[in-house]
């Protein structure tokens, strides 16, 4: 099955992917491409390898087998087809092109929310503690929290920790952004807060995959929806086909019902 | 029996120097050895880890006094002749490194695992992620054990006396061989302990508040 448009190259190239943890296969063959500006979210059922792919695509998780790469280079390895892990600094390096945020935010407790964002900027891109701070104040203004800089992350709610951890992740200029069940930690009047920001990025063309289990969200903001289950891909397409109540695909059939159910 | 401690003071304040260069020397020693032991520890790989576990926990099993010999009279069979001031701090040193290694494991593995995630997704390397995320954080319940350790070499420390060093035990003992002023000079002894101590702990005490804004 193709999960990309046909005529735009791939940023993100996900290939036949496997993976297992012990006896559990968590991600089937799965492949995946996403194209320079594209909003690709990852539904599925727990346990479905939704997180682990996510984890993968920036090396935070190792797999088996299968090539990932980004801007035409592989990801976690010397060479597709080696298994050649690439030596720290080299992923040190892949893994500053590709933001991440989590859904335990994972800011550092220690710095305030612009140091949060200064740290990587001074020391894996170089740049001087003045320029950091301006373009980390730049990037708490767009989340929404000018005046938040000099806050420690204990200091802040959940949504706005979950926005520092967004404004970290994009600060970077990473060419592709990773959300990682962002949401699911937060309260939910503090949910809105964090996707509103999710859709200003889009709308200026960030390139993001995100594992989520907001379905409106899924349906109004990404271009293409991934359905993963059992560790791989068993349908993907149009939010509007895919969100479809009379799917011909089973699974994803069983997994709407049941999410419908559970949410009203 | 005052004028005859009083006439003993030089000679005190000498073995109390003695005792504070053997701490000293222990205490920077094994934090150096513990901390690179312990990120072997908990980063290297498993044969490493394997060797430091194995190291610790061998030097916890052993009393401190039987290390100290070990090392003065039981080493120069494998021909290794130490001074009895380097067999000293060579012994208590390991006997110290065990512990920091200690130390450092629960400190560091009091952090969460995403935080070191959150560093590497942002692109900093092994050492980096360490310097600047892991440590930092780790510092502040690194501290309290540790200073805890440091008053435990002080008083270690006066095992040394039984190698026949002058530190301040040794001194206090030999100007009680002199005086036979025993209970002065033991008081004496145990207010120069504590005090030493009781300002170490004062100090951690201050370095953890300054310490306690960090919050998870």
């Amino acid at each position: 099955m193709s999960t990309s448009p046909k005529n735009t190259p791939a940023l993100l190239d996900v290939l036949d992917v496997s993976k297992a943890f012990g006896t559990v296969q968590v991600l089937r063959s799965v492949s995946l491409q996403v194209a320079k500006g594209e909003v690709v979210t990852v539904i599925g059922p727990s346990g479905s390898g939704k997180t682990t792919l996510l984890r993968c695509v920036n090396f935070l998780e190792s797999y088996d087998s299968g090539s990932i790469r980004i801007d035409g280079k592989e990801v976690g390895f010397r060479e597709a087809g080696t298994r050649q892990r690439r030596s720290e600094r080299d992923l040190a390096a892949m893994r500053a092109e590709t933001g991440m945020v989590f859904q335990s935010f994972n800011l550092f407790p220690h710095l305030t929310a612009a140091g949060n964002i200064m740290l990587g900027l001074t020391k894996v891109r170089g740049k001087s503690n003045a320029e950091a701070r301006t373009i980390a104040e730049h990037w708490l203004g767009r989340v929404g929290l000018a005046h938040k800089a000099d806050s420690l992350p204990a200091e802040l709610s959940g949504g706005q920790q979950q926005r520092v951890g967004i404004a970290r992740a994009v600060a970077m200029g990473p060419k592709i952004l990773l959300l990682d069940e962002i949401t699911s930690a937060l309260d939910p009047e503090l949910v809105g807060e964090v996707l509103e920001v999710v859709r200003s990025l889009a709308e200026d063309g960030m390139t993001m995959v995100m594992v989520t289990h907001e379905m409106a969200f899924a349906r109004d903001a990404s271009s293409r929806i991934i359905f993963m289950a059992d560790g791989g891909v068993s349908a993907a397409g149009p939010p509007a086909e895919i969100l479809a109540a009379d799917t011909d695909n089973e699974r994803l059939r069983t997994f709407l019902a049941r999410f419908r159910a559970s949410h009203f | 029996m005052l004028t005859q401690i009083a006439y003993a003071l030089p000679f005190l304040a000498q073995g109390f120097a003695l005792t504070l260069w053997v701490s000293l020397l222990v205490v920077v020693f094994s934090l150096i050895a513990g901390v690179i032991m312990g990120v072997g520890l908990v980063y290297g790989p498993v044969p490493l880890q394997w060797a430091v576990r194995i190291f610790s926990d061998t030097i916890r099993g052993i009393p401190i006094l039987v290390l100290i010999f070990f090392v003065y009279y039981g080493l120069p069979a494998v021909g290794l002749h130490l001074p009895s001031f380097w067999a000293a701090v060579l012994a208590l040193t390991l006997f110290k490194t065990a512990q920091v290694v200690e130390y450092f494991r629960g400190a560091v593995g009091s952090i969460p695992k995403g935080q070191s995630e959150a560093a590497m997704a942002i692109g900093l390397t092994f050492r980096q992620r360490l310097a600047y995320v892991i440590f930092p954080q780790a510092f502040r319940r690194f501290l309290p054990p540790w200073i805890n350790g440091v008053t435990d070499a002080v008083k270690g420390s006066a095992l040394v006396s039984l190698l026949g060093i002058t530190d301040l035990m040794q001194a206090i003992n030999q100007v009680i061989g002199r005086t036979y002023e025993a209970m002065p000079l033991y008081i004496l002894g145990a207010l120069i302990y504590f005090a030493v101590n009781y300002a170490l702990s004062l100090a951690s005490r201050r370095l953890e508040r300054r310490f306690s804004f960090i919050r998870e």
